[in-house]
């Protein structure tokens, strides 16, 4: 730690506390101005008084949004999907992870590099396209968890934890009459609960944030994500919705705004604790074996 | 004795068949995920035969008639694929040199600042814009800088006539840009942070017993020692340069800007998925990930002649 030579309040540090201040500012003020604009009324908008703070303070746009049962039944759909797939994703990832941090398991490495070749060498957009179609999977939910059930990326880190883990504590498992399932039950999965839990983060930040599968695969309202319905919503230039005498409160950035906000939230609410997790996570990740 | 031996068979027997028994349970655990990866990883690549195919929807995929290389011929005559790979090109070479310093520089003075909590306050909010999704990304930089924007308004208050920024090419790149660096050099210092958590203090120690001043301490200790994770970080981004996410620059691009946001990702979901040219589409595709995969291939390569570990 090169910083262990300077004083508390020596210029140099001072100057560290105001250049990350303005940093942390041009993080912040982005995601402040778009807040502002969705709670700003119609005069202030136009007149280009909107900065950082709310003008004209309304709650018209919000209205509108939880208005339209497009994005809150879409909201409801994200929420379910993500749990159920980060839980089976894991569930998955777990069964072939544990095998193969065994180092006795004959063709091992062969396995691996069958995993391992997927993070490089992929079909592409249209052969998976053209396998999700010629499976009937097409507008159906399974298509939005199985074609990324496991991230090769995901199994490598949990190999290492379950390789890490201490053998003396799997001989006893064994010695006991444990079978390699009660194992994984009983010892494995146990030790390795917060790498694990990380694991399941990843996949639900992941299955969260993307929208591209359900833009090639999904046509059928009812399987819209949250993030694709305010994709949807953006692309309208327009005021999206018609509902009579509010339409002239409103303008379409304040409608936008405030659908981006409310999209925003659900991952500004758990966002402290992925954090966490989540940077220790690509710690591990760029440790080798 | 003889007994003895007996048992000992037994027992070495027993152990066989333990043995068996739990490569049996283990491979059992493999059934599934090995499905996965086969169907849905390695099935595809066998579609992509369908890049030398004459696609027909009724026929399918193994009952349309072969094209031979008829795509590919197409493909290198098509103005706009050298329009996508260009414009690929450009994007991905301006991240390079525009973005690839900041997380770099950024990680290095954080790393000098002395107090541990305003570190990590800076770091969790910094973090934060990679986890929005790219929708939500993209929505925040049309309203910065629309014409309702913050952008417009700060210049308005100069007496600035508004400023088309996502409809003008060459402004368009520079926001693609800019805004890879706001969302992505917090998370991207991570991997710096790391590795300087990692030097050795005695080197500090030392340098500082020579006399060393602050500057001089990151120069000859902490920029040698991270060294090897930049290089590594360099080449790796060198070799995915003809590699190009599908979500940014389709998300960010709009109609007016067609002409440089149009990548070859975007470009192979508009000629394949929108328009149903599967077979050209698949073609382009192949194209692109077999040049890519030999670049990754390279860089990987020359990672390792030059002493770093490499990622594969």
């Amino acid at each position: 730690m090169n910083a262990k030579f300077e004083k508390n309040n020596s210029p140099f540090q001072i100057f560290l506390w105001i250049f990350f201040g303005l940093v942390i500012i041009v993080t912040l003020l982005p995601i402040m101005h778009i807040v502002a604009m969705s709670f700003s009324g119609k005069e202030a908008i136009m007149k280009g008084d909107v900065g950082i703070f709310p003008k004209d303070f309304t709650l018209e746009a919000y209205a509108m949004v939880f208005r339209n049962r497009g994005i809150v039944h879409s909201l409801f759909f994200s929420i379910i999907l993500t749990l159920v797939s980060a839980v089976l994703s894991t569930f998955v990832t777990i069964l072939a992870a544990y095998p193969l941090s065994k180092s006795f398991l004959k063709g091992k490495t062969f396995f691996m590099a069958v995993i391992t070749i997927t993070m490089y060498v992929n079909a592409g957009m249209v052969p998976d396209y053209l396998l999700i179609k010629e499976m009937n999977l097409l507008n159906t939910v399974w298509v939005l968890l199985f074609p990324g059930l496991i991230s090769a990326f995901n199994l490598i880190i949990l190999r290492s934890f379950f390789a890490g883990i201490n053998n003396a504590l799997f001989e006893a498992a064994y010695i006991d009459g444990c079978s390699e399932w009660k194992c994984l039950f009983k010892v494995a999965i146990p030790l390795s609960l917060p790498s694990i839990f990380t694991i399941m983060l990843f996949y639900a930040v992941a299955r969260w944030n993307n929208i591209s599968d359900v833009l090639y695969y999904i046509n059928d309202s009812n399987l819209y994500t949250l993030q694709y319905q305010l994709k949807l919503m953006l692309d309208t230039l327009s005021l999206p919705y018609e509902y009579g005498e509010i339409v002239q409160h409103v303008t379409p950035e304040n409608v936008k705004s405030s659908t981006v906000v409310f999209s925003m939230v659900p991952m500004l609410i758990v966002y402290p604790f992925v954090q966490k997790y989540f940077t220790k996570g690509v710690m591990i990740g760029g440790v080798k074996e | 004795m003889k007994v003895n031996a007996k048992g000992q068979q037994k027992k070495q027997k027993s152990g066989k068949n333990r043995k068996r028994m739990k490569h049996l349970e283990l491979y059992s655990m493999l059934i599934i995920p090995l499905i996965y990866f086969a169907v849905f990883k390695y099935l595809p690549m066998v579609g992509t035969v369908a890049a030398f195919k004459e696609y027909n929807i009724f026929a399918g995929l193994l009952g349309s008639p072969w094209a031979g290389l008829k795509h590919f011929n197409e493909v290198f005559h098509s103005h706009e694929f050298y329009s996508a790979l260009k414009n690929t090109i450009i994007l991905n070479l301006g991240e390079l040199l525009i973005t690839f310093p900041f997380p770099i520089a950024l990680a290095v003075i954080l790393n000098e600042m002395r107090s541990e909590k305003y570190k990590k306050v800076t770091q969790t909010i910094m973090y934060l814009p990679h986890f929005l999704s790219m929708v939500i990304i993209a929505g925040i930089v049309y309203q910065v800088f629309a014409s309702s924007g913050i952008v417009n308004n700060v210049l308005a208050l100069f007496g600035a006539d508004p400023i088309n920024f996502m409809g003008d090419p060459g402004k368009w790149r520079a926001i693609y840009w800019g805004s890879s660096i706001w969302m992505g050099a917090g998370y991207g210092m991570i991997v710096y942070l790391a590795a300087m958590a990692g030097v050795n203090v005695e080197l500090y120690d030392a340098a500082y017993i020579d006399g060393a001043g602050r500057w001089k301490r990151i120069w000859h200790v902490t920029l040698p020692q991270l060294k090897p994770t930049i290089v590594i970080m360099l080449i790796m981004n060198v070799g995915k340069i003809l590699s190009i996410s599908f979500e940014r620059p389709y998300l960010l691009g709009n109609v007016m800007v067609n002409d440089v946001s149009t990548v070859i990702s975007t470009y192979v979901y508009s000629i394949g998925l929108q328009a149903g040219r599967y077979d050209f589409a698949t073609a382009v595709g192949l194209f692109q990930s077999v040049v890519a995969l030999v670049m990754v291939l390279a860089a990987n390569w020359i990672a390792k002649k030059m002493g770093e570990e490499g990622i594969i």
